[in-house]
């Protein structure tokens, strides 16, 4: 498996022993995701909007990368390209070996957003098995995929809740659990996390760690904080706006082996490498680094 | 048409306008204790009474001559000829309807009721078919909204009831071989016509409403057109769908009782209201019978619409709690 | 064009077609009623020509101009007196829940119940003939959206505006002028606007119920009951324009009050 990256530690160790059987990581050289010289502007009112410009970025299967950046960087832009929400205007976008609209039509990928998205009127169950539905699997099928999905969200009690009786965080979980209805080999996200209190943040980020190493889904990860940045990835991917580009990368060098839990918050490297994202973003070195550990 | 104000605003209103509150989901009573249920019928029925209170209240203070500014008559007369008494009007209800009728006047009112409340439902079963399809063609199609859009919210404003009366000269001269064109069809036609364009452009702004969160998600499920339509446009559609149809049902009734009178249809409640009104100066209580009736036809008429909506119930999560 | 490729379609387009649209529809109607007329000769009785009505429009012109005034007068009264009560009854219903609770099922009544069946009874209420009856009936159809849009605007102030009042000390006179009225404006010129397009109607729609003659109403139902269908269609012409001036000047109001008043729109 070759890395686009230098850091051999991203290579997903808990790929191998997937139990829900994911197909990731399977030793193939096409990478989950190529884009290559992506474009993308907006005709406005006000003039043309350059939400995205020369992009590139390559993920390899299984790994994880979490793209940054203050608002109006093209980060959630540069991933609905990837998803197909959105043509870009010039360059090319692979998703497993294929343009990013087979991809979609072959369902290579799950989603979630910053809102759950559920259906109000659908039961949590229902809501999961939405996916499943769509793409015709029987209802038996259906019933033991949804079963094992919530159990693995840790929701199974709520199968016949609706969405408005879930907590923001519960809702979340399904909308997590329904992304990975059909056992995708790559996850896009769009700040999955950012309606939730820090708290719940917290929580929900070490559950995902958990839930992708159990898949080995590669990962495209939409959000503007930093440590959560640092605490999901393999990678950071620094972008920076007006136009929207990739300004740095950051390699955590934290493997997926490391428990994804609070003692890792609060090591000495998590918070250099806080840091070196922060830097990044900011462009310049920040001085007296020490005062980051808060 | 008065009654087609209702709850809501005029479907036509533009979205940034306050109206645009018209259509989103009416905040309703859930949850409601028994006792807050007694307390909301309670007060109706108070306001019931303070209807009827108001009424005796003027006929016993106001002048007989009604009060006159000027030459101009601006309230009415009070004698019993012209605003019986509320318990005579009642009492007039379970009278025989004429002096040599068995029939009580209730009786003959609910059965020319009846016969208006069929004829209505039919135009409104129509109606809102008609309705719900071209909203359905219209959210398909952008050009099919930008072309027929506009002329529906125009007709909204147009008193196009003015039509029944014309409508009468088709029913008496369509004949298909040896199927003629029964009367009460040109009452359905009319009804029917009214029910019509609230249902479409409530619809259509139902199949627009659902969120982008959900259109990003269905296309990122590579699902067609019909399948986002059916998972998620209709049920989103729902909360709009209601007030739409509860519009549909009361100008269906309106257009009914219009449609009976103006086409001088026999057997329904609108040639009872005219023609107990012509009766008016030796059985004044006997004119408001058929109003009862109207009324009641109009109640049914919201409590069907009413019950439809807690048929659908699980699609009206996302109206306020 | 489907609305998915719509959305990507240059914003050029989408304005020439939201004009073009409609008036290729309005033609097309245009076209296709001559058609009919002229070459399928659908029978007078059917539908008249355009150009038949129009005759009848000028042959009857003066004839017209009264049956519209005094219609839209009829109209007009009723808009003002049931916007009156309409306003009132909300101010009231708003600063009272029970009377708020007492309204809620008389004006959901109102809004099912076919009003104009009070007709022939206000008739005989006010004399044969008084125009009041249909004046009564176009106030009570205005009254309906009035006082619903009224209240919806009076409960527009949020909890976060009421606590900055309080937190200034204004007096209730302060609180109405700064808060209420330019909350609650937008809403209540709403009502009007939906308002007016019931009142032309209910005013027209009463006329069928008898009454003194001379409005547009009973003209379309005396020329459709004596066969004269092109002037009964002028008539209905007539009373379309009445609706369609009813409608602009309300909406015009509306979007001037809008201005006016922009807070009504924020939260």
């Amino acid at each position: 498996m070759t890395q686009p990256s230098d850091n051999a530690a991203a290579t997903p160790v808990g790929a191998a022993a997937t139990p829900v059987g994911a197909p990731a990581a399977t030793g193939t050289a096409v990478p989950a995701v190529r884009v290559s010289g992506v474009t993308k502007t907006f005709g406005t009112r006000a003039g043309v909007v350059h939400a995205l410009s020369d992009v590139d970025l390559t993920l390899a299967p299984g790994e994880f990368a979490a793209l940054i950046g203050p608002s109006g960087c093209g980060k959630s832009t540069l991933m609905r390209v990837i998803a197909d929400l959105e043509s870009a205007t010039s360059g090319t976008v692979e998703v497993f070996g294929k343009a990013a609209a087979t991809a979609r039509a072959d369902q290579d990928y799950g989603i979630a957003f910053q809102q759950a998205g559920l259906l109000p009127w659908r039961t949590v169950a229902a809501n999961v098995a939405l996916p499943l539905e769509l793409h015709g699997l029987g209802r038996g099928e259906r019933k033991a995929r949804v079963a094992e999905l919530l159990e693995m969200v840790g929701l199974s009690d709520f199968a016949g809740h609706h969405p408005d009786q879930l907590s923001g965080g519960m809702q979340q979980r399904v909308a997590i659990a329904r992304s990975l209805a059909e056992q995708p080999r790559l996850l896009l996200m769009d700040e999955p996390f950012g309606a939730l209190d820090e708290m719940t943040r917290e929580r929900m980020q070490a559950e995902l760690a958990r839930i992708c190493a159990e898949t080995g889904a590669a990962v495209v990860f939409v959000t503007h904080s930093i440590p959560e940045a640092v605490f999901l990835a393999d990678r950071v991917v620094v972008m920076s706006p007006r136009p929207g580009r990739i300004t740095g990368e950051v390699v955590t060098g934290i493997g997926r082996d490391v428990p994804r839990d609070d003692a890792l918050r609060e090591d000495r490297d998590f918070f250099a490498k806080v840091t070196e994202v922060r830097e990044a973003l900011h462009g310049t070195p920040v001085t007296g680094s020490g005062r980051e550990a808060r | 048409m008065t009654s087609t104000a209702l709850t809501t605003s005029a479907p036509g209103a533009p979205p940034g306008a306050p109206s645009g509150a018209d259509a989103t989901p009416h905040r309703r009573h859930r949850g409601l204790g028994a006792l807050g249920r007694l307390r909301v019928v309670a007060l109706g029925l108070l306001g019931l009474l303070t209807v009827a209170a108001l009424w005796e209240a003027y006929k016993a203070l106001a002048p007989e001559d009604g009060v006159l500014i000027g030459e101009t008559r601006v309230l009415p007369r009070t004698t019993d000829l012209a605003m019986p008494h509320v318990w005579d009007m009642v009492r007039r209800l379970f009278e025989p309807t004429t002096s040599i009728a068995e029939e009580a006047l209730w009786q003959t009112v609910a059965a020319a009721a009846l016969v208006s409340l069929g004829i209505a439902a039919v135009g409104w079963v129509v109606g809102t078919t008609v309705g719900l399809l071209l909203a359905v063609a219209m959210a398909r199609v952008r050009v099919v909204e930008w072309g027929l859009l506009p002329w529906i919210v125009l007709s909204q404003t147009v008193p196009l009831i003015a039509f029944a009366p014309i409508v009468r000269s088709w029913g008496s001269r369509i004949e298909i071989g040896s199927w003629e064109w029964p009367p009460w069809l040109s009452v359905a036609v009319i009804a029917s016509y009214l029910a019509f364009f609230p249902v479409a452009v409530g619809a259509l702004r139902g199949l627009q409403s659902h969120s982008a969160i959900h259109a990003d998600l269905m296309r990122a499920y590579a699902a067609g057109w019909w399948a986002t339509l059916l998972r998620v446009r209709i049920p989103s559609a729902v909360p709009y769908l209601l007030p739409a149809l509860r519009l549909g049902a009361a100008s269906a009734v309106v257009g009914t009782v219009v449609a009976e009178v103006s086409t001088g249809y026999l057997d329904g409640i609108g040639r009872l209201l005219v023609s107990y009104a012509g009766q008016a100066s030796g059985d004044p209580a006997k004119a408001w019978a058929p109003i009862f009736g109207a009324i009641a036809l109009g109640l049914v008429a919201g409590a069907v619409v009413t019950l439809i909506g807690v048929l659908l119930r699980p699609y009206r999560r996302g109206e306020a709690p | 064009m489907s609305s998915a490729s719509a959305t990507g379609a240059p914003p050029g387009w989408t304005r020439i077609g939201r004009v073009a649209a409609p008036v290729v529809v309005g033609l097309v109607g245009l076209a296709v009623w001559q058609f009919l007329v002229s070459v399928v000769e659908v029978s007078p009785y059917l539908l008249p020509g355009p150009a038949e009505i129009a005759e009848e429009w000028r042959a009857n012109a003066d004839a017209i101009r009264e049956a519209f005034w005094i219609t839209g007068t009829n109209a007009f009264i009723g808009l003002v007196g049931g916007t009156l009560v309409g306003v009132g009854l909300a101010a009231i219903a708003s600063s009272a829940r029970w009377a708020e609770g007492m309204l809620a099922p008389v004006v959901a009544g109102l809004a099912v119940v076919p009003i104009v069946a009070l007709a022939p009874v206000l008739n005989s209420m006010y004399g044969a003939d008084s125009e009041y009856g249909r004046r009564v009936i176009a106030g009570i159809a205005a009254f309906v959206p009035v006082y619903v849009n009224s209240v919806r605007g009076l409960h527009q102030t949020t909890a976060l505006h009421r606590d900055l009042m309080r937190a200034y000390a204004a007096s209730p006179g302060q609180r109405f002028r700064t808060l209420t009225l330019p909350s609650a404006a937008p809403y209540v010129l709403t009502g009007i606007r939906v308002a007016s397009s019931l009142a032309v109607i209910s005013a027209l729609v009463a006329e069928y119920f008898g009454g003194p003659r001379g409005g547009l109403g009973s003209f379309i139902s005396t020329s459709a009951a004596t066969s004269a269908y092109a002037r009964a269609w002028a008539y209905v012409a007539a009373a379309i324009v009445l609706g369609l001036v009813a409608y602009v000047v309300t909406a015009l109001l509306e979007r001037l009050v809008q201005r006016l008043l922009p807070t009504g729109a924020l939260t």
